[in-house]
């Protein structure tokens, strides 16, 4: 059955019921002592189309899948699917094809027996689809008298369409958990097959990092696995280096922003600064590659290192803190500017100049929060992962020097699941036992940044 | 204090109370001219367009409390503000008019803001002590003008404020405790403290006990009482009672104009001017 029809129905009903009821309350409205009923008659109408449309709906939403289930069945005792091979892949190609014809989705079959079995199908859709529409209607029936019985001057339509919409928006709510949940659900699971075939003590602390995809899935060899140099990557070219840049710079915008900057001023550079935000990290990440990268070999180049590479862990960091920057100096900037003005005061009055109030006053005091909002960015330039798959390498190495090239975990995430393996392949699945190390450790930071902003937030209410 | 001719000619109020102090009798003799400590001579205040100090002529006199009183959002804040240039902080305040420390003018170009501070400290309506321990909020001041050369002088200056506050003995033992973990009360004496850490000759203290009950407020009261034999302190009240038992010298502000200054005792059983009177008697019920 095409969608359209229930959602025509429902409207259509749900309108009709709509006009009447408002007709009805109007006319208990006219007739009450002062014109004055417990709820609005666009609250009576509401609650009659709610009670009629949704649920013809609930029910087309099951007879969707019943019907399917019905209309198989009534084909399968037909005379002519006896004719049709027992078992197999054929046969349910031609049950397949069949339905297809019947409901006009396939022009032209490819096996004869399918064309025979079209009528019944045929049959069976328009029979459950009539079934099917007398149901609904007689539901919309059944809601619409509910509906009409219990309107009255004195009916709470009201609060009864408040819960509705209450229920709504729980619902609507549920999903991202649900969502947040299932994510989660799926990353244990595979990461379990995973360290199923490789035990977690090689993952966890192996520091040679080379799976192959194209070896023996029952065999594989746990001394490839060992992740040790994605982590140091992930925080080398996330936590270290980008911070470096983030840090400085995020905090510097801030205060200039929250203690200098005229309003004026402050009014065109905050914006500007939370542009950087809003692009596409894929931007980023070609700036990083086609620009910063290169830039950074031939300074290493004249400066006398041999052959150095032209994915450095250095682009990939410098073009992240830059990525980063916003978010440090938005939090320090919150962060600072909810310190109370008399603190400040406070400290001008003692005769400290506007520089000594904000090193020994403002910041200190506005620290926690500049540390959750560090701790925020962390997790985010940790979890990134355009910038470092275009401009740093998917060669995992243990290095300390930012010039060589270095991958981090969400680089390899993207290689293992784009690669040639088979997805029950180790190889694979290590792909999920990656993001679920970064899923708990953002999680950890994300909480942990969370209940510090917090705490400092209630230091000033 | 000096009259010249050209204002005596066209007096305002202020003028007037000033003149009639002038020649309240003793008071010649008592108020050498050296005694003024502060003197503001025709000060206006805006903010943007808006006057909110209308030519106003005070002095605040060395080992004196003088009070300022009136009603609500009449302007004593932004004067007392204005006398240790912390209206610079709002950007839309301008000062006209001039205000003197010892005889220079606080507004000349040449007039090192930091320094005038650190002359002429300030005590906050709210306490407001910085989120650090209590020994670190008293040392913050002399810290950064450089009062003293090493932990021991520090240690010192930490503890004769303190002492000088009425803290010290509430304190002493739990020094690297936060400032903000004392009471209400406690930490407006820690404020006082800081604020005596950097040997100032003035102190400004804007309705420092209300935020405060009766028992810590009687403590600040005599605190007061007890530093007036250093600084020249002025308070800002709206208690008259207050007004009437720590200071010397009352101003009475009203709608941005000084109505009225004069000796307290005057202005409490002697007023000149029907508002005064008014003001007065309403607070008193
Ligand atoms: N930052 C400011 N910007 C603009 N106008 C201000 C500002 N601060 C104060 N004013 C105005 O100046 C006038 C005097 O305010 P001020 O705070 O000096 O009054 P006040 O006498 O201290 O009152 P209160 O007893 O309530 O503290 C008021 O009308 C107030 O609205
Ligand atoms: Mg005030």
């Amino acid at each position: 059955m095409s969608p359209a029809i229930p959602l025509l129905l429902a409207l259509g009903l749900g309108l009709a019921g709509w006009l009447v009821a408002r007709a009805r309350a109007w006319t208990f409205k006219r007739a009450a002592p002062h014109g004055r009923l417990a709820a609005l008659p666009k609250y009576h109408a509401w609650y009659a189309a709610l009670w009629i449309a949704v649920p013809l709906l609930l029910f087309f939403l099951v007879w969707d899948y019943a019907s399917g289930q019905l209309i198989m069945a009534h084909v399968l005792a037909s005379p002519e699917a006896a004719a049709l091979p027992k078992f197999g892949l054929r046969r349910a190609t031609i049950i397949n094809e069949a339905w297809g014809i019947a409901n006009g989705t396939t022009a032209r079959a490819l096996n004869e027996e399918s064309v025979a079995l079209a009528e019944p199908f045929r049959q069976a859709i328009s029979r459950y689809q009539l079934i099917g529409i007398g149901i609904g209607l007689l539901i919309a029936g059944a809601g619409a008298a509910w509906a009409f019985l219990r309107l009255k001057p004195d009916f709470a339509a009201r609060t009864k369409v408040e819960r509705l919409v209450l229920a709504a928006l729980l619902i609507a709510s549920l999903v991202a958990i649900l969502t947040t949940l299932g994510i989660f659900v799926t990353l244990v699971f595979e990461t379990f097959r995973f360290f199923g075939m490789i035990s977690p003590i090689d993952f966890l602390f192996g520091t040679q990092w080379n799976p192959d995809p194209m070896g023996n899935p029952n065999n594989p060899d746990p001394s490839r696995y060992g992740a040790i140099p994605l982590f140091w990557g992930t925080i080398f070219i996330g936590a270290i280096i980008a911070m470096i840049v983030a840090i400085p710079l995020g905090m510097m915008s801030a205060i200039y922003l929250t203690q200098y900057a005229k309003p004026g001023l402050r009014k065109w550079v905050k914006p500007a600064l939370e542009v950087l935000a809003g692009v596409p990290t894929v931007v980023y990440g070609y700036f990083a590659a086609l620009t910063v990268a290169p830039f950074i070999r031939d300074i290493a180049l004249a400066l006398g290192a041999s052959n150095p590479s032209s994915e450095s862990a250095l682009a990939a960091g410098l073009v992240m803190g830059v990525m980063i920057i916003p978010f440090v100096s938005s939090m320090a900037d919150d962060s600072i500017a909810a310190v109370p003005q008399a603190m400040r005061d406070g400290s001008l009055a003692m005769g400290a100049t506007a520089n000594e109030t904000i090193r020994r006053v403002l910041v200190p005091a506005a620290l926690p929060g500049i540390v959750g909002g560090v701790m925020l960015a962390v997790s985010r330039a940790i979890g990134e992962t355009m910038i470092v798959v275009m401009a740093a390498s998917t060669a995992a190495s243990l290095s300390a020097n930012p010039l060589d090239s270095m991958t981090t975990v969400t680089v390899q995430i993207v290689a293992l699941l784009t690669g040639e393996g088979s997805f029950d392949h180790p190889a694979t699945l290590a792909a999920f036992a990656l993001g679920f190390v970064l899923f708990l450790v953002t999680l950890a930071l994300n909480f942990v940044a969370l209940r510090v902003v917090k705490r400092f937030r209630e230091a000033y209410e | 204090m000096v009259m010249t001719e050209e204002t005596a000619a066209n007096p305002s109020f202020a003028e007037q109370a000033i003149e009639h102090n002038a020649n309240a009798p003793g008071l010649d003799e008592s108020v050498e001219p050296s005694d003024i400590k502060m003197r503001a001579r025709d000060v206006s205040i805006y903010y943007g367009a808006k006057k909110a100090i209308d030519e106003v002529s005070v002095d605040v006199f060395t080992e004196h409390v003088t009070a300022f009183i009136g009603p609500s959002g009449c302007g004593k804040s932004t004067f007392l503000r204005a006398l240790n240039r912390m209206n610079d902080t709002i950007p839309s305040a301008r000062v006209e008019g001039t205000i003197e420390l010892d005889g220079e003018d606080i507004y000349a170009s040449g007039m090192d803001v930091v320094q005038l501070r650190a002359r002429v400290g300030m005590v906050f309506q709210k306490p407001n002590p910085f989120p650090k321990s209590i020994y670190e909020n008293i040392a913050y001041g002399p810290r950064i003008h450089g009062l003293a050369e090493g932990k021991g002088e520090l240690d010192a200056i930490v503890e004769k404020s303190l002492r000088r506050a009425g803290l010290w003995d509430e304190v002493k033992d739990r020094l690297t405790d936060s400032g903000t973990a004392l009471s209400g009360g406690q930490q407006q004496r820690l404020c006082i403290a800081r604020a005596i850490a950097v040997d100032p000759e003035v102190i400004l203290m804007d309705e420092p006990c209300s935020a405060l009950d009766p028992i810590a407020t009687a403590k600040i009261e005599e605190l007061i009482d007890d530093l007036r034999g250093r600084y020249a302190i002025v308070i800002v009240t709206h208690s008259m009672q207050q007004a009437a038992r720590v200071s010397q010298r009352t101003a009475f502000f009203h709608l941005g104009h000084l109505v009225e200054y004069g000796h307290t005792s005057d202005i409490f059983t002697n007023p000149r001017e029907q508002r005064t009177q008014d003001y007065i008697t309403g607070r008193y019920g």
